[in-house]
């Protein structure tokens, strides 16, 4: 069970607020997707989140407890870009997680753990069709397997939470469609509670089960900084909780 | 006509352009060496190749008469064995340097500007100070090689440190890495393509601070052996002294580009 509560949360960097008084409850597994117009603070929102940032006022609590104030293994994270490891194989980066939380000291695996380890990232590797690329290196793939890669290699290691940063952005809008029914049936199969910051309204509404818009409420046009955005519609969509088949219409 | 950028020579033509100016050094010397020596068969600055052939004879397949060893191959053991312990140490130092310092924001405040300094040394002008406080014998010409190396590549290997794209370094504590992890396995295994990189670059200036110190205080080695015989004019050892030094610096480099390639195949260069 994962609870996240945001209770009157500001950021602020210098005299820019950036986020004033956000508020929001989300439950276990669900799917939150965060739109709204560039520089509104959804990406420091989920800067938070990971522990990147700290919140300048209010309360930012998982589970009933602060937010540790550095990146863990309970919240993962799929980047736009960047976030494979150049110098490991695919079927290597997909180990990295799971060698890392069984070696402390030398972060690898021997033996019957390493074996382990195999087996269940070669399971992940087909369920996210990567199996025939298990030796290549990730600058041999193309956009999309290489996102594939990351969200495996986040999921792999379980966390609570998921953080997305427009994983699908740079992507070809065909691919986007198989992208969204792999994440779909990843949160389903791993019930974690994903956030997701995106630009596509459309992708928004149709995968989310809780859409957040974040927008500023008030503007002074003579001091573009001294107001900041927060969450100004917060809509409980249907989503696909239910594992799901065929591809989405539209998508 | 297409302009000039897009004008591009063949693989044969390439090749040939690339002969070009040693062809046209070595012909403009032996036209001047003939000329000089037709003028004064005694002259010694242009020797002819005949002469630098039965030098190079003695010195590399003939004992010495008073060492009774192989000149040459006694000089060259002697710098590359210097060379290489320098180029060794320099590289663990730098390594462990330059990555603490990158990975370590603590350590990078204390030690990023003094090494920075340190590295605007003149290693030349501490070398009479190596020479008294740690003598003459090898310890300070391998010194003076490590302290002219190390803080370039320590300082290369920081900056290279930084260019890590902070994502990945986010992304590896997601997957619970500890600092140590970090550096263990993803910091460290894509520094070593860069520390060969760094290596190459720095082989020229360590070549340098061998030849100078062993000019100096020495009793054999390649520098050594050029700077006794320039009290005799002796170009035709010299010469080849030179070119050798050259060939050898020019194989290391293509070796460990060679090794770069090889065992690094992820790391395309001048990705």
């Amino acid at each position: 069970m994962t609870q996240v509560t945001v209770k009157h949360l500001w950021k602020t960097f210098g005299n820019q607020v950036v986020l004033e008084n956000v508020n929001l409850h989300v439950g276990d597994h669900e799917f939150v997707t965060i739109v709204g117009a560039s520089g509104c603070g959804k990406t420091t929102f989920l800067r938070m989140l990971l522990g990147m940032e700290t919140p300048s006022r209010g309360e930012f609590l998982i589970d009933g407890n602060a937010l540790p104030s550095e990146p863990g293994p309970d919240r993962g994270i799929v980047f736009q870009r960047y976030s494979l490891f150049p110098h490991l194989t695919v079927m290597q980066n997909l180990l990295l997680g799971l060698e890392l939380r069984g070696a402390p000291l030398c972060g690898r695996l021997f033996g019957a753990a390493r074996r382990r380890a195999l087996e269940r990232a070669k399971e992940l590797l087909d369920a996210v069709g990567l199996a025939a690329a298990a030796d290549k290196y990730p600058q041999q793939l193309s956009g999309g397997m290489q996102q594939r890669l990351s969200i495996a290699q986040s999921v792999i290691c379980e966390p609570k939470i998921l953080l997305l940063d427009e994983p699908f952005g740079a992507l070809d809008p065909g691919i986007t469609a198989d992208m969204h029914l792999l994440i779909l049936k990843l949160w389903n199969m791993n019930k974690m509670t994903i956030f997701m910051v995106t630009h596509d309204l459309q992708e928004s509404f149709e995968l989310g089960t809780r859409l957040l818009v974040f927008d500023k409420v008030r503007v002074d046009p003579q001091a573009p900084d001294a107001f900041g955005a927060t969450i100004t519609f917060n809509i409980p969509l249907k989503g696909h909780r239910e594992p799901v088949q065929a591809p989405m219409p539209g998508g | 006509m297409r302009r000039l950028v897009n004008q591009q020579p063949g693989r044969g033509a390439a090749f040939g352009l690339s002969a070009l100016p040693f062809i046209l050094i070595v012909a403009a010397y032996l036209f001047y060496s003939h000329a000089r020596l037709l003028e004064n068969p005694g002259d010694k600055l242009l020797p002819a190749p005949a002469t630098i052939a039965a030098t190079l004879h003695e010195y590399a397949f003939e004992e010495d008469e008073r060492s009774g060893e192989y000149l040459l191959w006694n000089d060259t053991w002697a710098s590359l064995e210097r060379l290489l312990t320098a180029l060794a140490i320099s590289a663990f130092l730098g390594v462990t340097l330059g990555v603490a310092i990158g990975v370590l924001p603590y350590l990078k405040a204390t030690l990023a500007p003094f090494v920075a300094v340190v590295s605007l040394i003149p290693p030349l002008a501490i070398l009479p100070i190596l020479f008294i406080v740690v003598g003459l014998g090898e310890v300070a010409k391998i010194t003076l090689i490590v302290i002219g190396v190390t803080p370039v590549i320590a300082r290369d290997l920081s900056m290279r440190v930084a260019e890590l794209p902070r994502e990945q370094i986010i992304k590896a504590q997601t997957l619970g890495a500890s600092t140590w992890h970090l550096v263990l396995r993803v910091v460290l295994p894509q520094m070593w393509p860069r520390l060969l990189d760094a290596l190459r670059l720095t082989l020229g200036s360590a070549w340098l601070f061998l030849i100078a110190a062993e000019a100096i205080a020495s009793t054999e080695g390649l520098g050594y052996r050029i700077f006794l015989v320039r009290r005799y004019l002796a170009m035709d050892v010299i010469l080849p002294y030179v070119a050798w030094i050259t060939l050898l610096a020019f194989s290391m480099d293509g070796l460990l580009r060679l090794f770069r390639a090889k065992a690094f195949a992820w790391a395309k260069a001048g990705v």
